[in-house]
């Protein structure tokens, strides 16, 4: 079940993971953005888990509002309202934390960050990992298989839709300043995308 | 006479003081509502959308607020900050694609003339008219 103790082990699993990567997430948005992904997200994360820690929520849709609320104001850069309104909208449709609730839950966070990014399939940005891994995610849920297999699904479509990042020109963001350029690197967003599917895949189960 | 207030956004907090030293100084002596939200809360560059609406809350006096940015995150945590308000303030409030610099000195001097919202968002949208007719 995603319950309230299964997505505080989720969070915790994606900050790990940030921190884990967080010179490989600075390092490709040097290539093609301002360098600061890696440390943007750590700092984030890092609060995020502080923030559970200091006051346990008492329900599922309360730990998704106070990772968001920490993600808004804790990252910095764009990932922070980005990542922010991914568990914000996560937050209020996560219902008993069932599969098809998680999965309906992600499905209304990606639609979030779609609004809120205004980006589109194909511009190199997060989504690119984030819409497969929603479709995914959703197929397996509704072809009845366990929500920790339904993640794995998810998080093989999302590294899928990050290296189909590599050759794409960036539309959105500091990248899409260096047009012709940014083709060749792979986008950060989308990388830390894929610890965040990976991340709930290890941690979240249930049918 | 309407208080219109105004926020700057921005990734740097110099880059906001200066921006608005530079506006007040086109008005020396005269109270423009003017409030920051700029850079991460341990002094790197950054913005932080919780700030954003805590400033435009304090800007506003029930006369609208016209909210300024520099690029990027700035944006999007400006469109963030917009849904943690209550709807009665959120209608009130004005993001402003203007340039920053430019656009806050047109909105201040028009702000401190007692022009409704509006027309202060309209007069920092043409922020950059005097340096393209100049420069042609």
């Amino acid at each position: 079940m995603a319950d309230t103790a299964g997505l505080t082990a989720w969070v915790q699993e994606f900050a790990r993971a940030v921190h884990e990567h967080r010179d490989e997430l600075t390092e490709l948005d040097s290539a093609i953005g301002d360098a600061d992904h890696g440390s943007n997200m750590d700092r984030g994360m890092t609060a995020a888990v502080a923030a559970l820690d200091a006051t346990p929520p008492a329900d599922p849709a309360a730990l998704l509002k106070t990772v968001a609320m920490t993600m808004i104001s804790k990252v910095g850069g764009t990932s922070g309202p980005l990542y922010g309104t991914l568990f914000l909208r996560m937050s209020g449709a996560i219902g008993d934390g069932s599969p098809a609730a998680f999965a309906a839950a992600f499905r209304a966070g990606v639609e979030g960050v779609v609004a809120r990014g205004k980006a589109e399939l194909g511009d190199k940005t997060m989504l690119d990992a984030l819409l497969p891994a929603a479709d995914a995610l959703d197929a397996a849920v509704a072809a009845g298989r366990p929500l920790d297999a339904a993640l794995e699904a998810a998080a093989a479509a999302a590294r899928e839709g990050r290296d189909a990042t590599v050759p794409l020109q960036a539309r959105k963001g500091r990248a899409s300043y260096l047009g012709e350029r940014s083709v060749g690197h792979q986008d950060p967003g989308a990388t830390s995308t894929v610890l965040l599917l990976e991340a709930a895949a290890t941690t979240l189960s249930g049918s | 006479m309407a208080q219109v207030g105004l926020v700057v956004i921005s990734h740097s907090r110099p880059l906001a003081e200066a921006a608005v030293t530079l506006a007040r100084q086109m008005l020396p002596g005269v109270e423009v509502a003017i409030e920051v939200a700029a850079g991460t809360d341990d002094g790197g560059l950054g913005t932080d959308a919780v700030a954003v609406s805590a400033a435009i809350t304090a800007a506003d006096s029930g006369d609208g607020v016209v909210v300024l940015m520099d690029l990027g995150s700035a944006v999007m945590s400006a469109e963030t900050a917009l849904e943690l308000l209550d709807d009665e303030v959120r209608e009130r409030v004005v993001l402003s694609p203007a340039p920053l610099v430019e656009g806050l000195i047109g909105a201040v001097v028009v702000a401190s003339g007692g022009a409704d919202r509006d027309r202060v968002a309209a007069e920092a949208l043409r922020g950059l008219a005097p340096k393209q007719a100049h420069l042609g």
